[in-house]
């Protein structure tokens, strides 16, 4: 039943996105474009100046008086809870007696027209208290400041493994955030109805979430607040937990005013008040053997969590576990450190934690390799996890479906490596101004939330007397393709074409108790709950269709959108309709969780991933030894989808994610100033990749026939998050490229995002290095 | 009243609409036409871009969020939603490319796409990947990866739909409304009027940087002269000697003249802001801020370019190096306005070169931008002009490093030593682009650059070119 070439959008199938032809025309509509009740207000936020500082007092009475203004609230005026926090609590709406970052919202102003809220929001008088501000990691790792008890992942004796080790080696090594950038800015329009309850359509990744914060600010229940988002103008993973803050700051105004309230961030507020990518400081010591085989790693992650707890816990689990990235390695003890600073809280961001995880594994075996005077895939090659040993990973799970090792040497083959290799050492021996580089990144990514409760999904299926099919799910759209591979598995599910399955809004009045739409699993989780559904429908369908034919329900068999029945046949709609006529409900929800996933938080151990995904991509760069300049000449990648349920959809998620995975560790660079407010908060300061930046040779290759070994939607497998670090690769290559200025023998000194200062200080430093020791 | 065809109908701009207005905020807050986004409002994202036929009559992508709708008098505008009507009810072809090529994931951002693809589209260049970069260079995409986009511009791009601009009244001298006075003078005279009667008015040429004013800071001035309509100001005229280039003079217009005499200064244009930015922004704008970060002041200073500046009280010539006399002060009096820039022909062999570096290669303001004018005679350098933007609170010569060279056989140590001297010249700042010591380091490091360049030794020099 996969891969049906009689409907049009059948699983298998390359389909474009639903919305493609929305998009090009200016007529997919967005939160912002909305058409809004009479009277809607705009809002505009006070938000901190300060770092870390008490607030003596607010006065608002003159912002209240200014034109237009409907209200103008502080936390004084939250009837809920002032705590909208995703996984603990005390997560303030609205700062509460102390602000503990720049850009923290301290009041917020509804006006009839943004520009009289924003000028309003300018009267606002807050009296502060300026207090010490922690801004940096070490300070608050020094001073054992976290926003939750610090985890590790224990396997075996690192310490005793490492002493017993012939070589060692240990370093440091950091990566910066990134912001999502996002093209839509976090928005909600929050409209009250009758006895107080509230509809918001909210940007949002997690509308559960909001419905619950919304609910816990407001004083509400869960069935009196609805949320609903169409689709995302991108998320990234920005939107969340991110977004609840928005919705509930539009939803008090909401409701204190009784009118519709719009709060859209613009760009700068959006950078400074909302959380990023977690940058890390890693330290780590590794022992091995002569040939590279480690046997122990100590590795420290100190992440910036910011002022609050937010996903870090979830988001600090998923480094440690995956530190090893696709190595096995006996002895661990990986050390997570959520330092809790003056800056805005860290939050969720594709790969959660991943990349970070992999930067400093991927460091440190090179580390070993200069250390031994060996090739860095050398070093990989002795490492991968096994298949029948050597295949636990530190955090206890099985690694039962590794094919790391051949997707490594299919793609080398593929692409001819040693050439390449030999390619890029002839480029540098003829040029002394630009160098070149070339590396290999493997990928290994555990798919399912780290958090087994949330695995589970829901969906809504209803099927109208005409045939028309009405699907609704508890996933989100962000871009992503989710709706459109939903609906394929409708579709190959009936054996319908797609056009006749209508996609909907996502609405917690429809489908309740969402997960994030997150951690790749989105169609995993959305599409085996829709699965459900509209395999019960079939069922009732088809025994309508047995009885009314005399044969029995295995006799029937939807195909082409037909229902046949031995010789006898419906077409779906006429079926459908019969079906009506025989008083049988043609609505359905499905459920799905997915199964074999336990974790133990406490011992930091279990099953936390339902399978693995696969992949690895070879960079190469150029840099200019004398500016620092580097662009990316190449990238070949092999990515496992399983049997991807979209070829096409997929292809451009890989493309995404390495393109954003590059600018992460080159050109996107985070500044604070010593006040601790971001110095780089709009597009003319962070620079994202444009389309020059794209390698000018990329290849993307799905690898083929690799259904996935466990029941997945159709043996497909998640492809959101994964290919963002197989841009690790481009940072991995800048390295080799100051790593051959030294003749190889050198560990260059470089972090993440390897800007034009980094790139020639890592130089510099690399020449002085090669002079100093030969 | 302010009137401009929107999509093939002419439209009125009805009174009460602040004449500052960005175009965004009108189509999108007015209007209802909601296809084209706000993606930063500071015009480096794209998300907002519309096509504007000009003076010109040609497509030209524009930033409806830093247009205001004053600017858009007597032209005609085109968005998202009026391209199916100017393709008889079909999708234009860069539409459909986009669609069918899966160009499009969150589609924010797309609108935006479409608007610069079309004016690729009917602009005639020739399609190849360096111009769709160029065209491209002022929209972000955070979900694609790019490659599907550049795939439809070259599927859609390579032939123009047919597209005859529509005749606009012409524009009128002054708008009123909301309590705002926007003057947009069609001759010298009467800008050099408005200029002594309002000497502290806005002066705004294309609004790239005083747009920000307004679409971010939501300021309402009371009074804006805005220049692009001063006939005398758009001219480019070339004598004998040089071009003289009216302030007003978008980049896109002096741009081909430009890199004609100096191709590394038109290279260096190309990545001044983007199409979209070039097609609003002027040189006389970029000297008239100050900005120790404009790209081209440190051109002009090397290349020993003057400027007129003209009040009622008469003009006066000053070389450009003196009139920028510290952190955004100029020698500019009340009532004086740029009138125009003369940037001379290369003398006999003389070489010119700049260099710019920033973290992003397009649409990235400089860390350091170095601008070298250089005459060898017999191996020496015979004179040399050199000066840096980023170094300092203003545009400055190098004179210490021109000191070091004079005379001297040009040479990589030679060269070197010079980019040494940098740190007599200059004592720079440390910020967010770049700090202090690598901004003297690779300062330095273009004097390298700069030997090895004209030196010809190297095939490949930069790594944009590889």
């Amino acid at each position: 039943m996969d891969g049906s070439k009689g409907i049009s959008g059948a699983v298998h199938t390359s389909f474009r996105h639903d919305s493609a032809l929305k998009h090009v025309s200016g007529k997919a509509v967005y939160i912002d474009d909305m058409p809004v009740p009479a009277g809607t207000q705009e809002t505009a936020l006070v938000l901190s100046p300060h770092a870390h500082a008490r607030v003596v007092s607010i006065d608002v009475s003159a912002a209240r008086a200014a034109p237009g203004v409907s209200a103008v609230v502080t936390a004084a005026d939250i009837p809920g809870h002032n705590d909208i926090a995703p996984v603990r609590s005390g997560e303030p709406a609205l700062a509460e007696g102390i602000v503990d970052y720049v850009g923290a919202p301290v009041a917020a102003v509804a006006a009839n027209t943004y520009d009289e809220a924003f000028a309003a929001a300018k009267l606002v008088k807050v009296e502060y208290e300026v207090l010490h501000p922690v801004l940096t990691i070490e300070e608050a790792w020094e001073k054992k400041l976290f926003v939750y008890d610090p985890p590790k992942i224990v396997h075996g004796d690192a310490e005793d493994a490492i002493a017993r080790s012939r070589h060692t080696v240990s370093g440091e090594v950091r990566c910066g955030g990134q912001d999502h950038f996002y093209l839509e800015s976090q928005i909600a329009l929050a409209v009250p109805g009758e006895d107080r309850d509230i509809t918001v359509y909210s940007s949002t990744q997690h509308p559960s979430e909001v419905q619950k914060g919304v609910g816990e600010v407001l004083g509400l229940p869960a069935n009196a607040v609805t949320v609903e988002v169409r689709r995302m103008g991108g998320g990234f993973g920005g939107k969340e937990s991110q977004s609840t803050i928005i919705a509930a700051i539009a939803a008090l105004l909401a409701d204190k005013t009784r009118k519709p309230v719009k709060l859209r961030l613009r760009r700068d507020d959006d950078m400074t008040a909302t959380g990023k990518r977690h940058d890390f400081l890693f330290r780590y010591t590794l022992g091995f053997d002569d040939t590279g085989r480690i046997d122990g790693a100590i590795i420290d992650m100190a992440a910036r969590a910011g002022n609050v707890a937010d996903l870090t816990p979830g988001v600090l689990t998923r480094a440690l576990c995956h530190g090893s990235n696709a190595y096995y390695i006996p002895n661990v003890t990986f050390r997570g450190w959520p330092c809790k600073t003056n800056t805005v809280s860290n939050t969720a961001f594709r790969g959660f934690g991943g990349p970070q995880g992999m930067i400093v594994i991927e460091t440190a075996v090179e580390h070993v390799a200069r250390h031994l005077g060996k090739t860095v895939d050398g070093i990989r090659a002795v490492n991968w996890y096994g298949t029948e040993n050597r295949n636990v990973a530190p955090y206890g799970q099985t690694v039962t479906d590794n094919v790391m090792p051949e997707i490594v040497d299919l793609l080398c083959r593929e692409i001819d490596y040693g050439a390449r290799v030999k390619a890029v050492e002839a480029f540098n021996a003829s040029h002394e101004t630009l160098k070149k580089g070339i590396a290999l990144m493997p990928v290994m990514f555990g798919i399912s939330f780290n958090v087994p409760t949330l695995n589970q999904a829901g969906a809504l299926v209803h099927v109208y007397a005409d045939g028309s099919v009405h699907l609704n799910h508890g996933g989100t759209e962000m871009g992503q393709g989710l709706f459109v591979k939903v609906a394929q598995v409708v579709a190959s599910t009936f054996e319908i074409d797609i056009e006749n399955i209508k996609i909907s809004a996502t609405r917690t009045d429809k489908v309740p108790n969402t997960s994030a739409t997150a951690a790749s699993a989105g169609s995993d989780l959305n599409g085996m709950a829709a699965l459900a559904a509209a395999t019960e429908l079939k069922e009732r369908i088809g025994g309508v269709v047995a009885d009314h034919f005399g044969v029995r329900l295995e006799a029937v068999e939807f195909r082409q959108n037909r229902v046949y029945a031995g010789n006898e046949s419906l077409s779906f709609p006429e079926a459908a309709e019969l079906a009506w006529r025989e008083r049988v409900s043609l609505s359905a929800t499905g459920f799905y969780k997915t199964p074999d996933v336990h974790w133990n938080p406490a011992t930091m151990t279990g099953h936390p991933f339902y399978y693995f995904t696969y992949g690895a991509c070879v960079a190469e760069v150029a840099i200019d030894t004398l500016t620092g300049e580097s662009r990316v000449l190449a990238a070949d990648m092999l990515q496992d989808c399983g049997l991807s349920l979209n070829p096409s959809i997929d292809l451009g998620q890989i493309e995404g994610a390495f393109v954003q995975g590059m600018g992460w560790v080159t050109s996107e660079e985070l500044v604070w100033d010593d006040k601790g407010r971001l110095m780089t908060h709009g597009p003319s300061t962070y620079k994202i990749p444009g389309s020059r930046d794209v390698p000018p040779h990329f290849k993307v290759h799905l690898l083929e026939d690799a259904p996935n070994r466990v029941p997945t939607i159709f043996r497909s497998k998640a492809v959101g998050e994964p290919p963002l670090m197989l841009a690790i690769s481009v940072w991995l290559a800048i390295r080799d490229a100051v790593s051959r200025i030294g003749g190889n023998r050198h560990l260059p000194k470089l972090d993440a995002p390897a800007t034009p200062e980094a790139i020639l200080a890592a130089v510099e430093d690399m020449r002085a290095r090669a002079v100093a020791g030969g | 009243m302010i009137r401009f065809v929107l999509n093939g109908a002419l439209h009125e701009v009805p009174g009460g609409v602040p004449p500052t207005t960005t175009m965004l905020d009108y189509l999108r807050d007015r209007l209802r036409m909601t296809g084209t986004k706000e993606g930063c409002a500071e015009g480096d994202c794209g998300a907002c871009t519309v096509v504007r036929y000009g003076a010109s009559g040609k497509a030209e992508a524009v930033n409806s969020c830093l247009m205001q709708v004053g600017q858009a008098d007597g032209m005609e505008i085109l968005t998202v939603e009026g391209l199916e009507g100017a393709n008889g009810g079909a999708l234009m072809p860069v539409q459909q490319a986009m669609a069918e090529g899966d160009g499009t994931q969150c589609g924010f951002c797309t609108p935006g796409f479409i608007g610069a693809l079309y004016a690729l589209q009917q602009s005639g260049e020739k399609i190849d990947d360096a111009t769709i970069h160029d065209a491209l260079a002022g929209n972000l995409c955070r979900c694609t990866g790019y490659r599907p986009i550049v795939d439809a511009a070259h599927a859609a791009c390579a032939s123009a739909v047919p597209y005859a601009p529509a005749k606009v009244p012409a524009a009128e001298p002054m708008h009123e409304a909301a309590g705002q006075r926007f003057h947009a003078p069609a001759t010298l005279a009467e800008l050099l009027d408005l200029r002594a009667a309002h000497p502290n008015a806005m002066l705004l040429a294309g609004g790239t940087d005083l747009g920000l004013l307004v679409s971010k800071s939501r300021q309402r001035p009371e009074i804006v002269i805005h220049t692009a309509r001063v006939a005398e100001l758009r001219r480019i005229e070339e004598t004998a000697d040089a071009l003289v280039i009216g302030a007003a003079a978008t980049y896109t217009e002096a741009l081909p003249l430009i890199e004609r005499l100096y191709p590394s200064f038109g290279t260096l244009i190309r990545r001044i802001g983007s199409g979209q930015i070039r097609n609003l922004g002027t040189i006389g704008g970029n000297i008239g801020n100050a900005s120790p970060i404009g790209d081209t002041p440190p051109c002009l200073i090397a290349l020993g370019a003057t400027l007129t500046l003209a009040s009622k009280a008469g003009e006066r010539e000053i070389a450009i190096e003196d009139f920028f006399l510290d952190y955004r002060k100029t020698d500019l009096n009340p009532g004086e306005v740029i009138r125009s820039i003369r940037l001379p022909k290369p003398a006999k062999d003389a070489d010119f070169r700049v260099y710019k570096i920033s973290k992003r290669y397009d649409q990235d303001i400089s860390a350091v931008v170095g601008a070298f004018a250089l005459v060898l005679d017999g191996g020496k350098v015979k004179s040399a002009r050199i000066a840096f933007g980023g170094m300092a609170a203003t545009p400055k010569r190098a004179t210490a490093a021109e000191a070091a060279l004079a005379g001297m056989a040009w040479t990589e140590e030679a060269a070197a030593v010079a980019g040494d001297s940098l740190s007599s010249d200059f004592a720079p700042i440390s910020d967010h682009r770049a700090t202090s010591s690598y901004r003297l380091r690779v300062a330095r490091n273009l004097f390298v650059r700069l030997h090895r360049d004209l030196a010809g030794t190297e095939a490949d020099l930069e790594v944009v070119g590889l």
